[in-house]
């Protein structure tokens, strides 16, 4: 059995479960199964933001209130249709989670988890003190959802609409990730540097990831709305939020199916606890939140990866979603490609380019220029201030005075970002990879500047042709660099050497006109050297231009058409390799003075 | 809104200022030596303010049995990770340190309860009885990730926020209790007359803020425990135990817990929960000072406790909801001057 077919099997003998559960279970499990569906609509957007983000969120279960009483509102006090109520309920969550998210994700670190408890708390204190929501009575006599003339009151009834959206979630989100947009999401995690230099914008994707989380929490507040017919303040606040956040790393916080996984184990829980606890000891209710939080913590003490790794660890990755199959992606047309500068034109000028940290002069007043088609090396001894002005170079680091021509473009005050769609692509010192995804992902996320599939198309699969294309280019460069053969290896087995090198071939997949290359020799063996001496020779030839900074003195020599040799911030000389290798002032910075 | 009206706004959200100063101390010593935001900071406070309401209505505190059930834990979790790590010889010493310890206050507790003693007795008694609280809970919970990121340090000490109000709704009941004053008298400060309790609150917290200051900024132990935080590796690399250096400050912490569990306990109601409340205001007095400053924490503190006390006087339902939402333009000014230094995410579930 192949492992598309595997699974195949697996989800279709979910399906069919969830569809036969309504007429094997009494009214009680139906009813808490529709439960477990709509928490697991939250968790799934948990799975999504803190999982794969890494932006943890303690305040999903205000987005889940603030529909739930939206609509509420909307259809006791103006007698509207539900279908009406979850519009409106969306379109309130979703403005409600971007005027948040702008002002929040640019918290870095620990605040903003900080800040989700903030609002969380916020939001949640809130419903309990309007008028119009009740108060801490809360909305009753909700209607209930009519689908043409069928009532959905009944559990067995609404279970379907439950499951069905539950479904689609997972079958939306699911695509989302293996997708452009899906990569970007993937690789938050690495830093907003790190997508910065493959033309993402870390913040707008962030956002987005955010919005779409408080969109699924708000289509699970409005089922939860018009399924009990009765909403108050107390499922919204920080406790309920944390319940989630259990159900989401319970599940497994790695994959999808976590959610889903989590979300049944800690209801089932619930039960179980409401049922046994009161036959154990009379405080009951009490005892409740303690066991739930000793199992919360011997959770995150023994079992990080939650259920759905142990089981993904059990069953050895049988079941794990089939690889891309690289001989389909042969017939795809290739991406069009940048027309790169006839040889010998100026692409890069750098102006005097000068870098402060308080008193100290890191750079000072560095010029070159570098010409299309040629490799130029940046060497100096150590602390010369070569890292420094290849961050100003790539705009990594603002410049405290200077200025910087690329292609004919004044760009000193560009930002990282847009520099990068404009062609220079770059390789970092220390590797900036994402160990968890394969080697095409990897490649493939650097042709993100090239290409426009966004979220609503990659979760819809309309993106497929241009998919399609991406990962026939990323293939294309992993033959380029050799790595083809191991195309869907997890970047995080390859040695630091090999890494490096994969690097560059996802630099080679934005079709750079200017490739940056920060020590990409280091770590590598002689066989490797030579290797990717021959790799840089034939790029040369190809138009691609290319800056080094390197310190294996070897390598350098044979493989540049100038040189540039800084020293104490300043440059010292500029010109060919054996001149340069021969003035004195260069011997004497590397090797000490006479004295 | 009369001038003698804000003056006594002023002053009451001065007073309670000055205990949510104590608690943003607490919680930033914890933080700058290990990294966790301590949450369950304000049930510990609360629990010292009933075990004091027990001893002084004659009643043995409940908390002796929670005491001795954590120390219990603690000492089983020692001695397993001594003979896991081929250190038997040493369970003699962790006896005596997780095990005897933490009984001794509550000896003290079985020995008075009941009897005529004095306040001063009750109340250092009170205070002695849950300094092991917070040591024990992170002997048992936190210590094994305390290797982990910032993050699952987070969620873990919210869910020993559960564990312990439930723990304090079962030991305590849910009903609330007050205490004697401990300090009598008013005195005459322009035309009004401030309460005794109040200047002993701002006086105490005062004090205790310059000696942490003098103690964490000014001294080389002092910057060898905020090192810990920052790099463990390190810090393991030049001699200084982490462990060790967590458990101090969980002391600490514990200390100032039980400080404030009892100067609020004769001028507020305290219940099992009331502890969470406290405990969010001062952490959003710590926010303002970065989890690192302790002046900006004592001025945020203060400001929390104006602010509220003003925000009361506008909307009573609402104050709670005014301070959270207050959180968020400090922590965007914090994160806007604080040099953000972009690390790699680690991934949650590794």
């Amino acid at each position: 059995m192949t492992a598309r077919t595997r699974q195949r099997a697996l989800v279709a003998t979910v399906v069919v479960a969830i569809a036969l559960a309504p007429l094997v279970l009494g009214k009680f499990g139906v009813s808490l199964l529709n439960d477990i569906g709509i928490a697991s609509l939250v968790a799934l957007g948990l799975v999504l933001l803190t999982g794969i983000g890494g932006a943890t969120s303690f305040g999903q279960a205000a987005f889940v209130g603030i529909a739930a009483y939206a609509s509420a509102w909307l259809t006791t006090a103006h007698g509207a249709s539900p279908w009406l109520g979850l519009v409106f309920a969306l379109a309130l969550t979703g403005l409600a989670a971007l005027a948040i998210g702008l002002l929040t994700l640019r918290l870095g670190g620990h605040f903003l988890p900080l800040s989700t408890i903030a609002w969380g708390l916020s939001i949640a204190l809130l419903f309990g003190n309007v008028d119009a929501f009740g108060r801490h009575t809360g909305l009753a006599n909700v209607p209930p959802l009519r689908i043409g003339g069928w009532s959905l009151v009944e559990p067995r009834a609404i279970y379907y609409l439950i499951w069905a959206l539950v479904g689609l979630a997972f079958v939306f989100n699911r695509n989302l990730l293996q997708s452009r947009p899906g990569r970007a999401i993937r690789s938050l995690r690495g830093g907003a540097v790190l997508l910065a230099s493959v033309g993402a914008d870390a913040f707008r994707v962030r956002l987005t990831l955010f919005v779409l989380a408080a969109l699924l929490a708000g289509l699970a507040g409005w089922l939860y709305a018009h399924m009990n017919r009765f909403v108050s303040p107390s499922p919204f606040d920080v406790r309920a939020s944390i319940e989630y956040l259990l159900m989401a790393v319970g599940g497994g916080l790695g994959q999808l199916s976590g959610a889903l996984a989590g979300a049944a184990v800690v209801l089932l829980l619930k039960n179980v606890l409401q049922d046994t606890l009161p036959l154990l000891t009379q405080r009951a209710g009490q005892l409740q939140a303690v066991a739930f939080a000793v199992i919360f913590i011997l959770l995150l003490q023994h079992a990080r990866g939650g259920l759905m790794g142990f089981v993904r660890r059990w069953t050895r990755g049988r079941f794990a979603a089939a690889e891309v199959d690289t001989a389909e992606l042969a017939g795809a047309p290739p991406l069009p490609r940048r027309a790169l500068p006839i040889a010998g034109t100026p692409i890069l000028a750098v102006s005097g380019a000068v870098k402060r940290f308080g008193g100290l002069v890191a750079v000072d007043d560095v010029s070159f220029d570098i010409r299309a088609g040629e490799i130029v090396g940046l060497i100096g001894p150590n602390g010369a201030g070569k890292s420094t002005l290849f961050n100003l170079l790539t705009k990594t680091m603002p410049m405290s005075a200077g200025r910087i021509e690329f292609l004919g473009r004044d760009v000193s005050t560009l930002s990282q970002r847009r520099l990068a769609r404009l062609g220079m692509a770059r390789t970092f010192q220390h590797v900036k990879l994402r160990p968890q995804m394969s080697l095409l992902d990897n490649v493939a996320l650097g042709a993100h500047g090239r290409t426009r599939a966004g979220l609503v198309a990659a979760g819809l699969r309309l993106d497929r042709g241009e998919e399609r294309r991406i990962l026939a280019e990323a293939i294309r460069q992993l033959e380029r660099v050799g790595l083809a053969a191991r195309a869907h290896e997890l970047a995080g087995s390859l040695p630091l050497g090999t890494q490096r090198t994969l690097e560059i071939a996802r630099a080679l997949a934005a079709d750079p006109v200017l490739l940056v290359l920060d020590e990409p020799a280091a770590g590598l063996r002689r066989q490797e050297k030579l290797a990717l001496g021959e790799l840089l020779r034939t790029l040369r030839g190809e138009g691609v231009t290319i800056l080094i900074v390197e310190h294996d003195m070897d390598f350098v020599m044979k493989l540049v058409d100038r040189l540039v040799v800084m020293n104490f911030g300043a440059k010292l000389v500029e010109g060919a390799p054996a001149a340069v290798r021969a003035d004195p002032r260069v011997q004497a910075a590397y090797l000490g003075g006479a004295t | 809104m009369t001038p003698e009206v804000a003056l006594i706004l002023g002053i009451d959200g001065l007073a309670n200022g000055a205990v949510y100063l104590l608690a943003g101390l607490g919680l930033v010593l914890i933080f700058s030596v290990t990294r966790v935001v301590f949450v369950p900071f304000g049930d510990v406070a609360a629990f010292a303010a009933l075990s004091l309401a027990a001893l002084e209505t004659g009643k043995l505190p409940a908390t002796v049995g929670l005491v001795a059930t954590l120390g219990v834990l603690a000492l089983a979790v020692e001695i397993r990770s001594l003979v896991v790590r081929g250190e038997s010889r040493r369970i003699g010493r962790a006896v005596l340190g997780w095990g005897v310890l933490p009984a001794l206050p509550c000896l003290a507790a079985w020995a008075i309860a009941g009897r005529d003693v004095p306040a001063p007795l009750q109340v250092t008694v009170a205070v002695a009885l849950v300094v092991p609280i917070i040591p024990l809970v992170a002997r048992v919970a936190l210590q094994p990730i305390a290797d982990a990121s910032v993050l699952v340090l987070l969620i873990a000490s919210l869910a020993l926020h559960y564990l312990l109000s439930g723990l304090g709704l079962l030991f305590f009941g849910p009903e609330g209790s007050r205490t004697a004053p401990l300090a009598g008298g008013a005195v005459s400060i322009g035309g009004f007359s401030v309460s005794g309790q109040v200047l002993l609150m701002v006086g105490a917290s005062l004090v205790l803020s310059g000696l942490f200051f003098l103690a964490f900024e000014r001294t080389v132990a002092g910057k060898a425990l905020r090192a810990t935080a920052v790099n463990r590796i390190g810090a393991r690399l030049v001699g200084i135990r982490p462990a060790r250096t967590a458990l101090l400050a969980y002391v600490c912490a514990s200390l100032l817990a039980g400080l404030i569990g009892i100067l609020v306990a004769p001028v507020t109601t305290m219940y099992y929960d009331s502890g969470f409340l406290i405990g969010l205001k001062a952490f959003v007095a710590a926010i303002i000072g970065g989890l690192v400053s302790y002046p900006l924490t004592a001025l945020g503190a203060l400001a929390v406790g104006v602010v509220e006390s003003f925000a009361s006087f506008w909307s009573g339902a609402l104050k709670d909801v005014i301070v959270f939402s207050l959180l968020i333009p400090v922590l965007l000014l914090r994160s806007f001057f604080s040099a953000h230094v972009e690390e790699e995410e680690e991934e949650l579930d590794e």
